[in-house]
């Protein structure tokens, strides 16, 4: 007889291939959210008064604002913990690697530097939460307050600028390049979870491995095109 | 030695009906208290200790590989046969039965073929129910192939990997025992002798091939389903672990060894290519279902196959054998091989080969049709010689590829020594002087799941099932002491010669004289080389390491002095068998280069009975009464 | 066409009879025993045709050994025709060398270059402990298959075998799966030493068929769980055991097994 176990739901959500599935569904929420949000960033192009009245719509909905972030941070959690402890329970299964540390045939580089690319990651939305959301002055290597930049509305009102918070954030050639590093390492890290994560969730046969596997790809440099953009466009001056 | 056959009587369809239901039953209870050691987890092996843990045995499996699923019955690549008559081509039990009898020559027991073609069809419903993914036709029911020695397709295959996936069922089936803990599986555990108390065989001394250490184990029963011994021949299809050690401990200890020098030569294999060669690949028969084999008309024609013109080629099959042609049994296909080579009519470097042609397939049908049907024999032929057989034929050249003789067991699959009984390869089983292609799979499985299972009440039945001896007892700590003995005195020679330089030396002294075509002269030569040999093995060999840990070396030291002395008795057998039948061909014994039976005098199998190390052998003879086909010359022309 | 070359070079296509004798370097870990100390030693060979296979090439290294009153190498090897899983050199960092679809005993030295040093390491994973120089212990393998990795159904009690038709298509998909030789080269390629290939061909070879669908759920659920429990790593879709999988048995198979699993719990059967 065996010593009680813990319920089915636990085992499965302690067990590797659960902890995989939960990645790969944490995954996937933070690749829609990454979709919505490059959506609204490109909203700068539409010109200051659509971004700004979006951005104060998110602000002014609170309870939709808070359940929203709470849901990404958990889910930003989920991921991490078990990328974390996945990588640390692979790292104990193979105590002895190969003389010389060869690269294993048959993998790709985004595959072998997921853990990488994914604190590299985390680091980045500390980073650009601190710098454009938090808006914290000791990042944004401008100087600026960026809590002052308001725009006054015709009844009275007035609203954040995020418009010009952006064309201002990006005139720094630190900030752009942090952004845009960022940005390519997160492309990187889908352009194999995006393919991997069908893996994980058991659809990832051989009609659909190929088609997963350019679809990955070419979602990634989409998401970087979209999202690089927004610095392209202050650098090149189109935003001003 | 008394050889009682136990055949029960009557009516051949009633036989094995028969037996069954006289047979003694033993209680659900009783069973559980009954102790079962298995040696080996081939085909045989590991479908025998599933089935008996099945029925409630308590079993221990034992094999020296590190996982039961290593057997070497997982190469065997063509099929599996059955008298299923799906393709409703006039197949029946009685044909398969009649097909088996007249390939082995005549040289089998009516019964146990009879019994062999009927279990047949439960094997293939019991694999499938396993999990055997047997090739399909669109519709989705099973699909069959033929082989040589048949005019119907019966054989039933997954690609070119019939020997795996059945070994992987029948090891599936015993895991499934394991787990259910009824099973106790002792791998890396090679059994170095058999324990004998009162006349009954009663234990077993292995050693465990990691640690060295050595154990004794109690049993009711033991079974023996450890396989041919195709490596005394030392270049062979078998895998390189493959050994007769067991079986010949036993011999040893008693139990008849049934005609020793029916060795199988299989037509097909890639030919020998140098010195350093560990073994030889076989390349499955069912490639002479579309490939045609040939040789240059003129001795020494060096010219490439595609330059040799239609009209200057033998396709020598085809032209003695026209009713068979390039399905005819094996040892005529060898046979006809060597032939043609001692013509000097033998092409590659060394002129030992003939092609296999699938030029006139690959037209008919096309490159991926064949490609579908043999493309990892293909892959496998080009890895090994570098060559593409889509565009130049293969070469081919017969090699040692299984064992037809074994130790003698009676219609319940018991040797000589009540309580051992002996499955699969490792028995003189079915096959006569000449087994057909796919069949031994069927044997295999046919003795491990179904017949033994059926049998060995009627012995345990017997025997109470509290008598199992102390592991203590004097017969377990002699046979101890002998293993252990003859382990150091292997350590202790330190000669100059490598343990495989003495093996290489045997396989060609019997490879020579007592191969595909044998005569007096070479046989006596042959005893008196092997005998020799034997000898300087015994002061000049090396074998390094110790006893007591991990030592491949000494392994293979003991199967090879093993081999030294088995070597002898096939040529003493292949001596006085004086005829030529199936796999056996003696040269003074032929007709229009056809082998001459002499079914006056030899219509028997012919049992050794080993006497003391020194003298020779007591050959004893167990009839062959054919009362239901007649004994007729093979005809397959 | 086949090439003819003369040289012993890396060409597959060199054809028999025309080849020149080459010599290699070998660096080979050597470890006495399971909880002793391993070290690189290095070997010359002798004179090879380079139409032996590797395994032959270590005979004949080892025959030298044995002359010279030294230890052999210990390697495992049976068959030496690919199939029967237990032969697993790590040779140059890659578990059963060079060259797609091969196991180590179907390595030619026609693969490797005169002179060339060649690297040869046991397979590499805390579940596949060293037992002696190149040889490991794979029962772990063997655990995880008594967890479920068959149909449990006794001899004698089956229907007619054509009682249930099974799709060519589906017959050909459990057969790429369960061709599997059990090598455990897939974990020994795998970064995270990770089973799953195994493990997932079992489960689909048994998953696909009709037999095995009563038993589908819960022995992929077992045998994941075992796995873990061996101390494998978990897959991250490297994709590393395919190209080291003698019978390059697919990704996909992972893919079932991960689906069957999440199945598993829904149905109540984890």
């Amino acid at each position: 007889m065996q010593a009680r176990r813990a319920t089915p739901i636990v085992r499965y959500a302690f067990s590797a291939i659960g902890r995989k599935v939960i990645m790969a569904v944490t995954g996937l929420a933070l690749t829609l959210f990454l979709l919505l949000h490059m959506l609204g960033n490109l909203q700068l192009f539409v010109g200051s008064e659509s971004i700004n009245r979006y951005a104060h719509f998110l602000h002014s909905n609170l309870e939709l604002l808070w359940p929203a972030r709470i849901f990404l941070l958990l889910c930003l959690c989920l991921h991490i913990w078990s990328a974390v402890s996945l990588a640390l329970e692979n790292k104990r299964a193979r105590p002895v690697g190969y003389e010389g540390n060869p690269v294993p045939p048959g993998t790709t580089l985004a595959a072998r530097t997921m853990m990488y690319t994914g604190l590299a990651i985390a680091a980045f939305v500390i980073y650009h939460l601190l710098h454009f959301t938090v808006r914290a002055p000791a990042v944004n290597f401008a100087g600026q307050d960026f809590h002052a930049l308001k725009e006054a509305l015709p009844w009275g009102e007035e609203r954040a600028d995020v418009y010009r918070m952006v064309a201002l954030g990006f005139h720094q050639p630190v900030a752009v390049l942090i952004y845009l590093a960022g940005v390519g390492l997160l492309c990187f890290h889908l352009s194999h979870g995006l393919s991997a994560m069908f893996q994980s969730l058991g659809v990832r046969d051989r009609n659909w491995r190929g088609r997963l596997d350019r679809y990955a790809v070419w979602f990634s440099w989409l998401l970087f095109l979209g999202y690089a953009a927004v610095p392209a466009a202050v650098i090149s001056g189109w935003v001003k | 030695m008394k050889l009682d056959s136990k055949v029960p009587p009557g009516p051949l369809e009633q036989k094995w009906e028969r037996r069954i239901r006289d047979g003694r039953l033993i209680s659900p209870a009783n069973k559980r208290r009954y102790e079962i050691i298995v040696a080996g987890a081939g085909l045989a092996g590991a479908s025998a200790a599933a089935a008996l843990s099945e029925q409630g045995y308590q079993v221990k499996a034992f094999c020296y590989h590190d996982s039961p699923r290593r057997a070497h019955s997982i190469a065997a690549q063509g099929g599996i046969n059955a008298a299923k008559n799906y393709q409703g081509d006039g197949d029946s039990v009685w044909r398969l039965f009649y097909d088996t009898v007249k390939g082995g020559d005549f040289r089998s027991r009516e019964a146990n073929v009879y019994r062999l073609a009927e279990v047949s069809m439960k094997i293939i419903d019991h694999c499938v129910a396993l999990g055997v993914p047997f090739a399909r036709e669109y519709g989705g029911l099973l699909a069959n192939r033929s082989f040589g020695g048949a005019l119907v397709s019966r054989t039933f295959y997954t690609r070119g990997q019939t020997g795996q996936q059945l070994l992987l069922a029948a090891y599936s089936s015993l895991m499934k025992e394991v787990a259910r803990g009824n099973v106790k599986l002792l791998p890396n555990h090679e059994v170095l002798d058999l324990v004998v108390i009162d006349g009954r065989a009663r234990g077993v001394v292995a050693r465990n091939l990691i640690t060295g250490e050595i154990r004794r184990d109690a049993a009711d029963a033991v079974i023996l389903a450890t396989g041919g011994y195709s490596n005394v021949y030392y270049l062979s299809t078998s895998g390189r672990a493959s050994n007769a050690t067991a079986i010949w401990r036993a011999y040893r200890r008693g139990a008849g060894f049934a005609n020793p020098s029916f060795v199988q030569i299989h037509p097909t294999c890639i030919p020998p290519l140098g010195d350093y060669q560990s073994k030889l690949t076989l390349m499955s028969e069912s490639l002479r279902n579309d490939g045609r084999i040939w040789v240059p008309k003129k001795p020494g024609d060096k010219r490439p196959p595609n330059e040799i013109p239609e009209e200057e080629r033998d396709y020598y099959l085809e032209r003695i054998y026209p009713a068979y042609g390039n399905l005819t049994p094996r040892d005529l296909a060898s046979r006809a091989a060597k032939r043609v080579c001692d013509d000097g009519r033998g092409v590659g470097p060394n002129g030992l080969g003939v092609y296999l042609d699938f030029s006139d397939a690959i037209r008919r049908l096309g490159v991926q049709t064949i490609k579908d049907r043999y493309g990892n024999l293909f892959d496998m032929y080009r890895e090994i010689t570098g060559e593409n057989a889509y565009e130049t034929p293969m070469r081919i050249y017969p090699a040692v590829h299984y064992t037809i003789g074994g130790l003698w067991v009676d219609y319940d699959l018991m040797s000589t020594i009540p309580g051992l009984f002996v499955l699969g390869e490792a028995n003189f089983s079915d096959h006569g002087a000449n087994r057909l292609g796919a069949s031994a799979l069927m044997q295999g499985l046919a003795d491990g799941y179904f017949i033994l299972p059926s049998t060995i009440a009627g012995y345990l039945a017997d025997i109470p099932h509290d008598s199992r001896p102390p592991t203590d007892a004097p017969e377990f700590a002699e046979a101890e002491e002998q293993v252990r003995n003859r382990l150091r005195k292997l350590l202790s020679i330190q000669g100059r010669r490598t343990v495989r330089d003495f093996h290489a030396r045997l396989g060609k002294i019997l490879w020579e004289h007592c191969g595909m075509s044998r005569n007096r002269s070479g046989l006596e030569k042959a005893l008196q080389a092997v005998a020799a040999l034997r000898e300087e093995f015994w002061q000049d060999a090396r074998v390094p390491g110790d006893e007591e840990s991990l030592n491949q070396s000494l392994e293979d030291a003991a199967r090879v002095a093993d081999f030294l002395e088995l070597g002898e008795l096939i040529a003493r057998d292949a001596l006085t068998r004086e005829e030529s039948c199936g796999c056996h061909f003696r040269e003074e014994y032929q007709a229009e280069g056809e082998g001459l039976r002499n079914d006056e005098k030899f219509a028997h199998v012919a049992v050794w009975e080993f006497q003391e190390d020194g003298k020779t052998p007591a050959r004893h003879e167990e009839p062959l009464r054919y009362e239901f086909v007649k004994m007729a010359a093979r005809n397959y022309k | 066409m086949i090439r003819r070359k003369k040289r012993g070079g890396r060409d597959a296509g060199t054809p028999l009879g025309l080849f020149r004798l080459m010599k290699v370097r070998l660096k080979v870990w050597r470890q006495e025993g399971p909880n002793k100390p391993g070290r690189f030693e290095t070997y010359e060979t002798p004179e090879l045709n380079p139409n032996m296979s590797f395994l032959e090439m270590l005979d004949a290294v080892n025959e030298e050994l044995i002359r010279q009153g030294k230890e052999p190498i210990a390697f495992a090897h049976d068959c030496r025709e690919g199939i029967c899983g237990t032969c697993g050199i790590t040779i140059n960092g890659q578990p059963h060398g060079p060259g797609k679809g091969s196991a180590t005993c179907q390595i030619y030295m026609r693969k490797f270059r005169d002179g060339e040093t060649i690297t040869l390491e046991p397979f590499r994973a805390k579940a596949f402990p060293v037992i002696k120089d190149l040889i490991v212990d794979r029962s772990a393998l063997d655990r995880i298959i008594l967890r479920g990795g068959f149909i449990s159904v006794r001899a004698g009690s089956a229907p007619d075998a054509n009682t249930i038709p099974i799709p060519k298509r589906t017959a050909d998909l459990a057969m790429e799966a369960a061709q599997c030789i059990g090598c455990g080269a897939c974990a020994a390629a795998c970064p995270n030493a990770s089973a799953m290939l195994f493990v997932g061909a079992k489960a689909s070879h048994l998953g696909l068929l009709p037999q095995g669908q009563p038993e589908r759920f819960s022995r992929a659920a077992a045998m994941a769980e075992q796995m873990e429990e061996e101390g494998f790593g978990a897959c991250r879709a490297y994709g590393a055991c395919e190209e080291a999988c003698p019978k390059e048995i697919k990704l996909e198979v992972i893919s079932r097994l991960n689906r069957d699993f999440t199945l598993a719990l829904l149905k109540g059967e984890l």
